[in-house]
């Protein structure tokens, strides 16, 4: 599948290990489930490779803290792409954790929600459809205007609105026309 | 009104732009109907049992005459001449054809409508009081509020794919015209001792197939904080709402799971973090957005005009006038309301041709502004008293002035098995049924104030957990059964409805409706006393023991 990472397409240099796949792959970095990764803790340590993991759903993201120094990449599923508990982790992760590494989405990751992974912290996209991969730039501009701020760094109307009066020419209903009474 | 900006403007085209792309690559079959769903559906489009529905949002119930005449057009170009108004301060159109709505769409967005998160596991269109901005009651106007929220909250990253849908009401006043305790979430504004502006706020209320009646968490929270409490409020029920069955998923059960207790230190412990953030509101902000709210220019008015007392000398704009019209905060105005429930008419229904006269009676009468309430009816909130006789005359000609609001015809109905793939039985012809048996106001003021709520499945759109009395539709057998219940209320005394007896067959419920009724006028302590009343001081009881022994 694609690799999306800000933007470009770019190669996996990571090798995903099944939880039943027996051993783990030499001189690759690895991309685990959270259950391998603690039971594999000393073997990784001792081959020392780079060392992703895919955080489950339903553990907080924040039990994440004390294995973050050994990571090279977090991985945040979406079971499916109805399912957001990932959006919340992804931006507690990055605002309240401090993860300044790559968070990659995987799973139900589409074209129309592209945006909304980025604006709450992911940098890597795993994209189902290959022609979604074709239409991120697309997708990623389709919206210039962001109500609310999350970590992203983009301006949010919230504060842009500032210092702007109201433009009474554009009304609907307003006083000036409001003359019945 | 509030003034959409540029801002507001390039939103609404480049949401526009983003469905059209969605429905055309829907229809070149690059999104199955699966991926399409949750993205028509947070536009506002449902597929019925007929054709896709279009829900459009008037945001706090707050609608200008331009934009209610362009809803009339949608309803005459795009649909059968008519529209639906909802529980939820938002229309439904019906018959709308799939290849249409962008074009539907992009119409309505010219005067800065939209069907935006009307539905979806979302937070939906933000309510309040109808009567907000011209009520003496009132602490602040809730627009202000609910208006700071729909920013917020729309096209949220983090709070898009929900568990499960989310509404949030606001009062302002007292008296709860909002129903905010069987909300998701329900903001009470009022001021403390100290005269600081600020919400208690309720989690967990909700109907459905589990009625809650909403938890109070927090009964005192200074304005600055209110994005930054329900993103807490919102971020808990995001990661431990369930999602693993639908009927679960809602924050109702989340809350009754952990309990109000538990689910209020999560929310603490993650407003801790962010409190002082980037949600905090400073009072630049929230000016900037109270100056984008424009008031009508009210005049000094006499409070009884000459034309009000002999207006008053017709019985008929006096039964209307008594009925409908309500004080306002500034003298020589009134708030009147528009009954949308002639007899034996669907509720909340309106032509496109009512629409433009309603339309056109704002811009003679009302500064130009409608409002929209959650009983299904229409309001002007600000008319000047000595233009009410004329007024009335025109709403009379249009049929819009049946002077039964607040009484047993004032019914709350779904769409029901007429429409609605997902009902078990029919709601409107029961309550059409009802409204004509109750046909007499002579009558039916002498019962007084008496909410009658159905819904046709127990997905409950029609809030008869809430209605005094209630009437659910369920189907046995292939046949439509309805259980009544009574004692609900949805005010600011919110309490669920208790069963009356067995479910009762189609025919058989506008008899026991009757009987009910004449049980209670036999009841009641007095006269005064309203059904609500009696119900609660005599419990449910009673009642049965008349009114099956009549069956």
């Amino acid at each position: 599948m694609p690799l999306i990472e800000n933007g470009k397409l770019v190669e996996d240099r990571f090798t995903r290990v099944a939880d039943e796949d027996e051993t783990l792959p030499a001189s690759t970095p690895l991309l685990l489930s959270l259950d391998r990764f603690l039971k594999e803790e000393e073997a990784l340590k001792s081959a020392n490779v780079e060392v992703g993991i895919i955080w489950p759903n339903n553990k907080p993201i924040a039990e994440i803290a004390p294995y973050l120094p050994r990571l090279a990449l977090v991985a945040l599923n979406f079971p499916t792409f109805r399912d957001g508990r990932a959006y919340s982790q992804a931006r507690l992760l990055r605002e309240r954790l401090g993860w300044k590494g790559p968070l990659r989405a995987i799973g139900g990751v589409l074209r129309d929600q592209f945006l909304i992974m980025a604006r709450s912290g992911f940098d890597q996209i795993v994209p189902v459809k290959p022609a979604d991969a074709q239409a991120f730039d697309e997708a990623m501009h389709s919206y210039t205007v962001f109500y609310q701020p999350t970590g992203d760094g983009r301006k949010s109307l919230l504060r842009a609105r500032l210092g702007r009066s109201a433009t009474r020419a554009d009304d609907n209903g307003s006083k000036d026309r409001g003359a019945a009474a | 009104m509030y003034v959409y900006d540029e801002f507001d403007r390039a939103f609404l085209a480049e949401r526009v732009a983003d469905f059209r792309d969605q429905v055309e690559r829907r229809l070149s079959g690059a999104l199955s109907e699966d991926e399409f769903k949750p993205l028509r559906l947070m536009n506002g489009v449902y597929l019925q049992l007929h054709a896709y529905m279009l829900r459009i949002a008037i945001p706090y119930g707050t609608l200008s005459s331009d934009q209610l005449r362009r809803m009339a057009h949608v309803a005459r170009v795009y649909d059968r001449g008519y529209g639906h108004f909802t529980t939820r301060q938002n229309i439904q159109f019906n018959w709308i054809k799939l290849e249409d709505l962008p074009q539907a769409m992009a119409d309505l967005a010219e005067v800065g409508v939209h069907g935006i998160q009307t539905s979806g596991n979302c937070i939906r269109n933000v309510t309040t009081d109808q009567w907000a901005g011209a009520t003496p009651e009132e602490f602040d106007d809730p627009r202000i509020w609910a208006e700071i929220l729909r920013q917020y909250s729309t096209f949220h990253p983090e709070f898009t794919y929900l568990p499960r849908k989310f509404k949030i009401a606001i009062t302002a006043a007292p008296k709860d015209r909002a129903a905010t305790k069987v909300h998701d979430v329900g903001l009470r504004l009022h001021r403390n001792e100290e005269g600081e502006l600020g919400f208690e706020v309720l989690v967990g209320g909700g109907l459905g197939r589990t009625p809650f009646v909403g938890k109070s968490i927090r009964p005192f929270l200074p304005v600055r904080h209110v994005l930054s409490y329900i993103e807490a409020i919102m971020r808990v029920y995001n990661q431990f709402g369930r999602r693993d069955n639908i009927y679960k998923a809602r924050i109702k059960i989340l809350v009754h799971e952990i309990g109000a207790e538990a689910f209020a230190e999560a929310v603490e412990a993650e407003w801790a973090n962010i409190r002082d953030g980037a949600l905090k509101l400073t009072d630049e902000i929230i000016d900037d957005i109270r100056a984008r709210f424009l008031y009508p220019d009210f005049a000094a008015l006499e409070a009884e005009p000459a034309e009000l007392k002999a207006a008053l000398e017709d019985p008929r704009f006096a039964t209307w006038y008594r009925n409908s019209v309500h004080k306002h905060k500034v003298p020589g105005y009134s708030i009147v309301t528009i009954s949308l429930k002639p007899v034996g008419a669907p509720p909340g229904d309106a032509t496109a041709d009512q629409m433009d006269v309603v339309a056109d009676l704002a811009d003679a009468y009302a500064f130009h502004e409608i409002r929209v309430g959650h009983e299904q009816n229409l309001c002007l909130p600000n008319v000047a008293t000595k233009d009410l006789p004329e007024l009335w005359r025109q709403l009379d000609a249009a049929e819009l002035a049946t002077p039964n609001v607040n009484h047993i015809s004032d019914i709350i109905a779904c769409p029901g098995l007429d429409y609605c793939a997902l009902a078990n039985a029919r709601a409107i012809p029961v309550a059409q049924e009802i409204s004509k048996r109750f046909a007499d106001l002579d009558r039916s003021r002498g019962i007084g104030r008496l909410h009658v709520n159905i819904s046709g499945c127990i997905n409950a759109c029609g809030h008869h957990h809430v209605g005094h009395i209630g009437i659910l539709g369920v189907e046995k057998n292939g046949q439509e059964f309805y259980q009544i219940t009574l004692g609900g209320r949805a005010d600011e005394h919110a309490q669920l409805g208790t069963l009356l007896g067995p479910a009762v067959s189609y025919d058989q419920v506008p008899g026991l409706i009757e009987d009910i009724v004449d049980a209670y006028l036999e009841l009641r302590s007095s006269p005064k006393e309203l059904f609500i009343d009696t119900v609660h001081r005599l419990g449910v009881e009673p009642f049965k023991e008349r009114v099956y022994a009549t069956h």
